[in-house]
């Protein structure tokens, strides 16, 4: 029940998006983010989003997948929505007490749901296509500069690639452990929220004893296979920059001419 | 020169307290390049504490250990140490490092600073040489016990140790599991020439081996061929320890006075002598 969850969300398929170098799908996600952030109107957003769509086309992954991404957080654009559509400013086209909605509102609360819905989708195209070992790779290879300064990337990075693949692992003793107290007699279901708390203490308990158990294990099986930090490490799959990654490229500095063009032509449409 | 030399080997856990309880009271063994080594006992014989002496991840309290005439206790010769003896340990799920195959069997060759392409190919050898090859893009969560030990046995080979260090391997696996590992082990010994040493409280596993060493209360009781060692049945027992089913049961029957013409080791074995004798 528990192992259903599934970490990262990557969908493995063969499109030029999943070829993609990962470290310039990393810096292209953040860039269409803050594409969406510095929109001003409703054409430039336009442009942000058609570019998002892009991608998601060219990711060869059902439209359907997408949306359900979009599930968790639909409470969210509902809830900044109702709220954008009663904060506007200038005539009221309707009002009842304080509550009043304006045109403006209106315009607010379209284009906050449209960003907020972007954002996810944006991030979703990158999840979707990226393993978690790359993902953790090209994070690395984007921090290196950073270890310059001493912040530990390598450090950081196999945190990651350990925490990815030990997810799994813990929720399954999770579950085990839940049964066996439940065969113990154990309740979780009833109670007061105070109670049902109570009644997670024996399920952590030997969790995290199990999780001390496996961490000295794995410390003595990554130092018997010569693990000595990041120094003088090499890498099976070294991330090339490829004639399909120009052309990503290419189109994203294609996108930004024309996201900043329809900004300036355009009046912004939000009063911020 | 023997590959490995254990001399007069004492050890205990917390050697700082006065009066920690020692485990191992002065062990000495030679094993050999080639060799296919079974160490056997009971639980806390000192049988894991040898494992992790023979790659430097313990070290001694007094003796030496010496690896190819490396001494393990130095600090300096640890990393040395390590590309020569490789270790798998019993629970296959907190060994694997990554969260693909091919990346976990990857990471030892990746500590030793090899280059890209000597990589590649030593992880699909590795693959290929435990029959896990087809499978080198899946997520270790995925797959079955065994399927994970192998996994972990390839991490191993490809860092081209010339020792392998097996600590109860087949302990939490199926039987199917466990005839996997054995397989792979055996045929890793006879094709590849790798030294093996395999540690285990099974007898029928230990029967496998060219040469069996048993084990109890931190010194060695028993050393020598499995025939050797398991002829000692009344020794063995005295000690708490089994002897091969087949052994046992060939054992029992000339002690009731029926008379053998040897001692079986496997049920093979067993089956083929009775087979000649009812044949007479």
């Amino acid at each position: 029940m528990l192992s259903d969850i599934t970490l990262g969300q990557y969908f493995p398929a063969k499109s030029p998006l999943h070829r993609a170098d990962p470290r310039l799908k990393i810096c292209l996600t953040i860039f269409s983010i803050v594409l969406i952030f510095c929109a001003g109107n409703f054409f430039s957003l336009g442009a942000a989003v058609a570019y998002i769509g892009l991608g998601m086309a060219l990711s060869r992954i059902a439209v359907k997948l997408y949306l359900r991404s979009l599930k968790p957080i639909l409470f969210l654009v509902v809830f900044t929505a109702v709220l954008n559509v009663f904060y506007g400013t200038g005539e009221p086209l309707w009002q009842w007490g304080v509550f009043k909605i304006t045109q403006n509102g209106l315009v607010n609360s379209l284009f906050v749901s449209i960003r907020i819905i972007t954002l996810i989708l944006a991030s979703s195209v990158l999840t979707f296509t990226t393993s978690p070992t790359q993902l953790t790779d090209a994070i690395e290879r984007l921090l290196r500069p950073l270890s310059r300064l001493r912040v530990p990337v390598h450090e950081f990075a196999m945190m990651m690639t350990i925490a990815l693949r030990f997810v799994p692992l813990l929720l399954e003793e999770t579950d085990k452990i839940m049964s066996a107290q439940k065969a113990r007699g154990a309740d979780m279901e009833s109670g007061s929220v105070l109670q049902r708390i109570k009644a997670l203490v024996p399920i952590l308990i030997p969790l995290f004893v199990s999780a001390f158990r496996r961490a000295y294990d794995l410390a003595i099986a990554m130092e018997s296979r010569c693990y000595h930090g990041g120094g003088g490490r090499t890498k099976m799959k070294v991330l090339r920059f490829g004639r399909g990654d120009w052309l990503v490229l290419g189109s994203a500095v294609l996108a930004l001419g024309a996201f900043i063009a329809l900004n300036i032509v355009f009046p912004p449409a939000v009063a911020r | 020169m023997a590959f490995i030399q254990v001399k007069d080997v004492r050890f205990s856990y917390d050697q700082e307290e006065a009066g920690g309880r020692e485990v191992l009271h002065g062990v000495s063994l030679e094993i050999e390049q080639g060799e296919f080594v079974a160490l056997l006992g009971h639980n806390g014989c000192g049988k894991s504490t040898m494992a992790k002496l023979f790659n430097g991840m313990l070290l001694p309290a007094s003796g030496q250990v010496l690896v190819d005439g490396l001494d393990a206790s130095q600090e300096e010769n640890q990393l040395e140490v390590r590309r020569r003896v490789g270790l798998v340990l019993q629970n296959p799920d907190n060994q694997l490092v990554a969260g693909v195959v091919e990346e976990d069997v990857a990471f030892g060759p990746e500590n030793l600073g090899l280059p890209p392409e000597e990589i590649r190919r030593r992880v699909d050898g590795a693959l290929q040489a435990v029959d896990m090859y087809q499978y080198r893009l899946h997520a270790p969560h995925k797959l079955s016990g065994g399927q994970k030990q192998r996994v972990a046995i390839a991490g191993v080979i490809a860092m081209e140790t010339k020792l392998i260090v097996l600590d109860e391997p087949t302990a939490m696996l199926d039987p199917q599991g466990r005839q996997e590992v054995m397989e792979t082990i055996t045929r890793l010994n006879r094709e590849k020439g790798v030294t093996i040493v395999l540690i285990t409280h099974y007898m029928d596993e230990a029967v496998q081996a060219g040469r069996v060493v048993v084990m109890d209360e931190g010194r060695i009781l028993l050393d020598g061929t499995p025939q050797q060692v398991f002829s000692h049945v009344e020794r063995l027992k005295r000690h708490g320890l089994d002897v091969p089913q087949a052994t046992e049961l060939c054992y029992q029957l000339r002690a009731a006075g029926i008379e053998l013409p040897y001692i079986p080791l496997s049920v093979e074995e067993c089956v083929g002598m009775f087979q000649k004798l009812l044949a007479q």
